[in-house]
């Protein structure tokens, strides 16, 4: 019987495999950042272990870094955070793309534009949304604190093997819709939990007809539904998005890299553990109402009825009464910006919504481009004057309000249109309200001053 | 890490599915470079708006905790098993955990307890019904048990030796240095290196 490509890969990674125990697996890359890192290195040095491949291992700093005013700007706390990583990458040999560097941004941004991600490869990195690097084929893990320090040590991961859960998406996307609306549409359709236990496969010719950035959005968001990994299959769209990056093979190796990655896809007789099947046709551009990922309705519709206790609890957190139209909800600020939403194409889409606009007086909008190269290209497209002129700020590389780490936080009872991707109680600040849109959403709230539906904004 | 092998103590109920890790800590205490320190700021927002439950003298001390579904789904961040730990939780009982949650209790020494859900239920109830009741979670028998109350659960075989036994999992892989160096030797030469 064929095999799933996360089989695939798996079977490629095991380093180990003893009977009752989880395989011992083997990490081609590990992304490391500065706020889950610390006590790991600490755990190394009081056990007087080395780092064993700081050259599969790449560091930047994203979570707290400050988005304006520079490293000065950041306080005594996360200063000391990120002398923490300078110094750990400095004893351990390990490359660091810190503040200014040219190559700094959110590690799920750098990963793909350095070339470092590439198919078949297993990944780790102790932050969730590492799920992101499954969009070019590749095996990309979560972890925690004490699993970033197995894999300084060890360069393995030590898991079971999960199921494989398919998500089929076929058919055109309707006219503003975006792949941050798939990805909220599977969610609310599988529900927060529906993937755990599994990877994902994201399948189909809607997902075969996203570019490389619309499927690292819905990637990311994997880990809203539950599933630690979630993944595509690589293809043509996957090598022209890498061929000539940084760190992608090159010449005869370019040949055999990419012989390699066409055996990777899933084989057509391979069984899935669990399929399930979304029609892009019915897809709508959506909106978050509550406080979790899975509580979404389309922008066209009201906020629903109550049906459980978490959705009373997420009403009345949300100041939000049921029957109330969604575009009628107005709006105190707008976040463009995280490792879901903070792409070029990102940026492009809500520039051409936002180009010869004003953003509406009552509210107050920024966008966070992903990383010091998206800022950069940004800038030379003159997307960073579409979005000032029309009075948003623009601001340096990072994860900014995605998680308020940094200064840039919603303050209590503040109401956001976010192109991030979690609406958790307090994620953007204590007391704040995030409603999950996507860029040109985000783009078309902040000069309405209220939700609004982008296709019959202009 | 400490060994685990059986646990007596007060049972505290917190009746919420969805508990996310943002809730369990939240962001502005991410920044200590320390695994410790964490306690004071467990369920930090939830707790200043008053009258929280596991602020009532009753389940004070509390050792083990009783919860809705999908608990610590979220944020990977290790701070969240880390701060129930240091805030004197040993166990914490529900129907389902987010998958990263579960793989960093084990690693961290707090027990991941699945039970089904009506199980859970009468656990919650029992402990608002009859607050400051103690519980036992045995690992060795894998079995929870509160006056009269008693289940059997199940468990990953591996994480319940290292944590019966306080295994320092990074020692065990090392003990595999000569696989991880004889993989090392197959991995086509192409593949990408940081630097």
């Amino acid at each position: 019987m064929g095999r799933t490509m996360a089989a695939k890969i798996w079977e490629d990674h095991v380093v180990a495999a003893h009977d009752g125990q989880p395989d011992l697996l083997y990490v081609d890359l590990h992304l490391v950042h500065e706020v889950t890192s610390p006590q790991a290195f600490e755990s190394l040095r009081l056990s007087n272990r080395r780092v064993r491949r700081p050259d599969l291992t790449v560091a930047t700093m994203d979570h707290d870094v400050p988005t304006r005013g520079g490293r000065a700007a950041a306080d005594e706390i996360a200063e000391r955070q990120m002398s923490a990583l300078e110094e750990n990458c400095r004893r351990a040999g390990i490359p660091l793309f810190g503040m200014g560097s040219s190559r700094q941004g959110i590690v799920h941004v750098i990963g793909p534009e350095l070339g470092l991600t590439q198919p078949g490869l297993l990944i780790a990195c102790g932050d969730s949304h590492t799920s992101t690097h499954g969009a070019f084929g590749a095996l990309a893990f979560g972890i925690g604190t004490s699993e970033v320090e197995h894999v300084l040590a060890t360069q393995c991961l030590r898991q079971r093997r999960p199921k494989v859960m398919a998500v089929n998406v076929e058919g055109e996307l309707p006219l503003g819709v975006t792949a941050k609306d798939v990805a909220l549409g599977i969610i609310g359709h599988i529900g927060v939990e529906g993937g755990r236990g599994h990877v994902i496969e994201y399948r189909g010719s809607t997902i075969r007809e996203l570019s490389m950035e619309g499927r690292m959005t819905v990637c990311n968001m994997t880990i809203e539904g539950g599933a630690r990994a979630g993944m595509i299959a690589p293809d043509d769209t996957t090598y022209m998005y890498l061929e000539g990056r940084e760190h992608a093979p090159r010449g005869a190796q370019w040949e055999e890299a990419i012989s390699r990655w066409h055996a990777l896809p899933t084989d057509a007789d391979a069984q899935f553990d669990r399929e399930v099947s979304i029609d892009a046709a019915r897809l709508e551009p959506y909106v978050t109402w509550g406080t979790n990922p899975g509580q979404s309705v389309p922008v066209t519709s009201r906020v629903p009825a109550p049906r459980t206790e978490t959705d009373e609890r997420a009403l009345r957190y949300m100041a939000l009464e049921p029957g109330t139209a969604i575009e009628s909800i107005p709006i105190d600020r707008v976040f463009i910006g995280s490792c879901t939403n903070a792409r070029m194409e990102d940026l492009r889409i809500a520039a051409s919504v936002v180009r010869g606009h004003t953003v509406h007086p009552k509210v107050r909008a920024m966008v966070v481009p992903g990383s010091a190269s998206v800022k950069r290209q940004a800038e030379s497209e003159g997307l960073d004057a579409v979005f000032r002129e029309a009075g948003f700020e623009w601001r340096d590389a990072g994860c900014s309000m995605c998680l308020g780490m940094n200064p840039d936080i919603l303050g209590p009872g503040e109401r956001c249109a976010s192109t991030s991707n979690r609406n958790f109680e307090g994620r953007q600040g204590s007391g704040g309200r995030t409603h999950l849109v996507s860029p040109p959403m985000a783009a078309a709230a902040a000069i309405a001053g209220h939700l609004v539906d982008v296709r019959e904004f202009n | 890490m400490e060994p685990f092998t059986r646990v007596i103590g007060v049972l505290a109920p917190l009746d919420r599915a969805d508990v996310d890790t943002d809730q369990i800590i939240p962001k502005q205490f991410l920044k200590r470079i320390e695994r410790s320190g964490y306690g004071p700021f467990l369920f930090y927002d939830w707790r200043r708006q008053g009258d929280f439950i596991l602020d009532r003298a009753e389940y004070r001390g509390a050792k083990v905790l009783v919860t809705g579904a999908n608990f610590g789904c979220g944020s990977s961040r290790e701070h969240a098993p880390w701060s129930l730990l240091d805030a004197g939780f040993r166990a914490v009982i529900a129907p389902s955990f987010a998958d990263i949650f579960k793989s960093n209790s084990f690693r961290c020494g707090l027990l991941p307890v699945e039970l089904p859900d009506p199980a859970v239920r009468q656990l919650i109830e029992f402990a608002l019904q009859n607050p400051g009741i103690e519980i036992t979670v045995d690992l060795e028998r894998q079995r929870v048990a509160a006056g009269g109350f008693e289940a059997a659960f199940a468990l990953d075989p591996f994480f319940r030796e290292c944590l019966l036994n306080g295994w320092d999992e990074v020692a065990l892989t090392l003990r595999q240095d000569a696989a991880i160096t004889r993989y090392e030797a197959t991995r086509p030469g192409w593949l990408p290196v940081g630097r």
